[in-house]
């Protein structure tokens, strides 16, 4: 490797961090000093902006809101996705490329597409405005990325594991709860991971589905910004609030995280 | 694998596609429904055949939109996979800087799109953002909310931002899943740099770079809600893709026929493309 190509990632980092840098620098200022002068750190640090998020509870109550979907989508995901992952990976049966496809057609289909028909299912089975909607809205597209990832690391174990385990006297269920889940436990952590990602980043559904009791975080945001005028400093500081629970959770599977992405497929 | 031929495995699937179904084939019924029906109100609808796709696809704001989203997608793949396969080549194969690496680098993924939006908003405002602030004091006359082209550069360098590391964090896993005694061989053979990208590098690299250039290509369809936060498709009509022009007609103006054809034009030009794609990567993978 020469000298000036490890530059290259300490470049792109420094590119990554310069908008985050820029609105944590925000979120400390005042509304005064942000559209007043132009400084590249706040003169009057104030923490005012965060003490409204945590003090009122249309804020603080958008982190709540958001988090328990995301918590519900990822458990229904992986825990459905886990047997049919297991299907795919160790049996062949009537229709099983096509039903993988169907499932991956599911990733692919656009959020706008699918807004107006959700609005109006889910208010048809009286679950609109409530967390499990967003949640099972959602396992719309994290389902198929759950049972892909996870039959990508199935795969990789051998099946004399299964066939020794028989032979020694394990019924199916028995099997795949004390042997076989341990073994892939990388695998779903990687997959929990990213329903994790995609349900947490994901707003057009998760917005069209709320209105006022399940709201999410970063739905209450694009509120502030259009009603209350432009406080920017308190849309910034609820932006970054919005960016710890990833760092928190990338920071758990950073080991796992190169070969998650490649979805066990390397 | 050998894979024993049994058809109860349905069992096992059952309960994802009864969850999928009751999310996709319904809401996807409702679309199909809208798409061939005519409304005056009162909830009375009548059946418009075929009117409604012929209409989106003569016109020429459906056109335009495809135009720009192939342009958007195929600009950001052009740039995204070629960075990010040249910093996944650059970045260290072991020590301690390499969780460092991958944790600052997989940030972005996980911020809420629309906090992406609302970051380069502010990060590129003339007047009070770091980025076109310090354009416009090297002499650049920049505003991405008043010109088309520096709205475009602004797209796309968010879109930059956003996703390269999605390519450089798979190209990456490829690359440590190759073992040392290819590079060994290969210096023993004296070959060049570029042999070894092309002989070892990118061979090993393939399967997950055609997952990457999958995954991008779908999601760069499905761009919304950055796009809309931080231009709102404007100015004017500059940087309305697909889906904003969509959600413009379906929530905005509530065309409901019109925006049901739309959307199944729209999905099944994803459709075609993708299966394109999967078909090539499956061919791959059976080698």
């Amino acid at each position: 490797m020469t000298r000036t190509s490890r530059y290259v990632p300490v470049l792109y980092i420094l590119f990554l961090m310069l908008p985050i840098y820029w609105l944590v620098n925000m979120s400390f200022k005042t509304t005064n000093e942000i559209l007043g002068e132009f400084t590249l750190f706040p003169r009057e640090f104030t923490l005012e902006n965060y003490v409204t998020i945590f003090t009122d509870p249309t804020w603080y109550m958008g982190y709540v809101n958001s988090i328990t979907y995301v918590a519900i989508n990822t458990v229904i995901s992986v825990l459905v996705a886990l047997p049919a992952a297991y299907a795919f990976s160790r049996y062949r049966f009537l229709g099983d490329k096509h039903l993988f496809f169907w499932l991956l057609t599911n990733r692919m289909a656009p959020p706008a597409v699918f807004a107006l028909p959700f609005f109006q299912l889910y208010s048809a089975v009286g679950l609109f405005d409530t967390p499990l909607a967003v949640a099972l809205a959602h396992t719309l597209f994290n389902i198929p990325l759950a049972v892909w990832i996870l039959e990508g690391f199935m795969s990789g174990v051998p099946k004399e594991l299964d066939e020794t385990a028989y032979v020694d006297g394990h019924s199916f269920w028995s099997f795949f709860l004390k042997i076989f889940v341990p073994t892939i436990a990388a695998g779903i952590g990687v997959a929990a991971f990213f329903c994790f990602m995609f349900s947490w980043v994901e707003l057009l559904l998760a917005k069209t589905l709320t209105s006022v009791d399940a709201k999410p975080i970063a739905a209450t945001m694009t509120r502030t910004a259009s009603t209350s005028g432009y406080e920017l400093g308190l849309l910034a500081a609820a932006g970054t609030l919005t960016i710890i629970p990833g760092a928190f959770v990338i920071y758990f599977v950073r080991n796992y995280i190169a070969k998650g992405f490649a979805l066990g497929r390397v | 694998m050998n894979k024993t031929h049994d058809n109860r495995a349905w069992l096992f699937v059952l309960p994802v596609v009864a969850l999928v179904a009751f999310n996709a084939i319904i809401p996807l019924m409702t679309v199909v429904n809208y798409s061939v029906q005519e409304t005056f109100g009162d909830n009375v609808f009548f059946w418009a055949g075929v009117m409604w796709f012929e209409q989106v696809l003569q016109s020429e704001r459906f056109q335009d939109a495809l135009l720009r989203q192939l342009t958007f997608t195929f600009t950001i793949l052009l740039i995204e996979v070629p960075l990010g396969v040249a910093i996944a080549l650059t970045m260290p194969k072991k020590g301690p800087w390499v969780p460092v690496c991958l944790v600052l680098m997989a940030l972005p993924l996980l911020i809420p799109w629309n906090v992406v939006g609302a970051m380069w908003n502010i990060f590129a405002l003339p007047d009070i953002g770091l980025l076109g602030r310090s354009l416009n004091a090297l002499g650049f006359d920049y505003n991405f909310t008043r010109q088309p082209g520096d709205a475009w550069f602004t797209l796309i360098l968010m879109d930059v931002w956003h996703w390269t590391s999605l390519v450089v964090l798979l190209a990456y896993a490829g690359l440590v899943s190759i073992p040392d005694a290819y590079y060994q061989a290969a210096k023993i053979d004296g070959a060049k740099p570029f042999a070894v990208f092309r002989y070892i590098q990118l061979p090993k690299m393939k399967r997950v770079l055609t997952i990457a250039v999958l995954l991008r290509f779908m999601d760069s369809f499905m761009i919304y809600t950055e796009l809309s936060v931080l231009t709102g498709g404007g100015p004017g009509n500059s940087t309305t893709l697909l889906s904003i022009d969509l959600v413009k007609i379906a929530l905005g103006q509530f065309d409901l026929g019109p925006a049901a054809a739309m959307s199944l034009i729209y999905f099944l030009i994803i459709l075609l493309l993708s299966w394109v794609f999967y078909t090539l990567m499956m061919r791959n993978e059976q080698q």
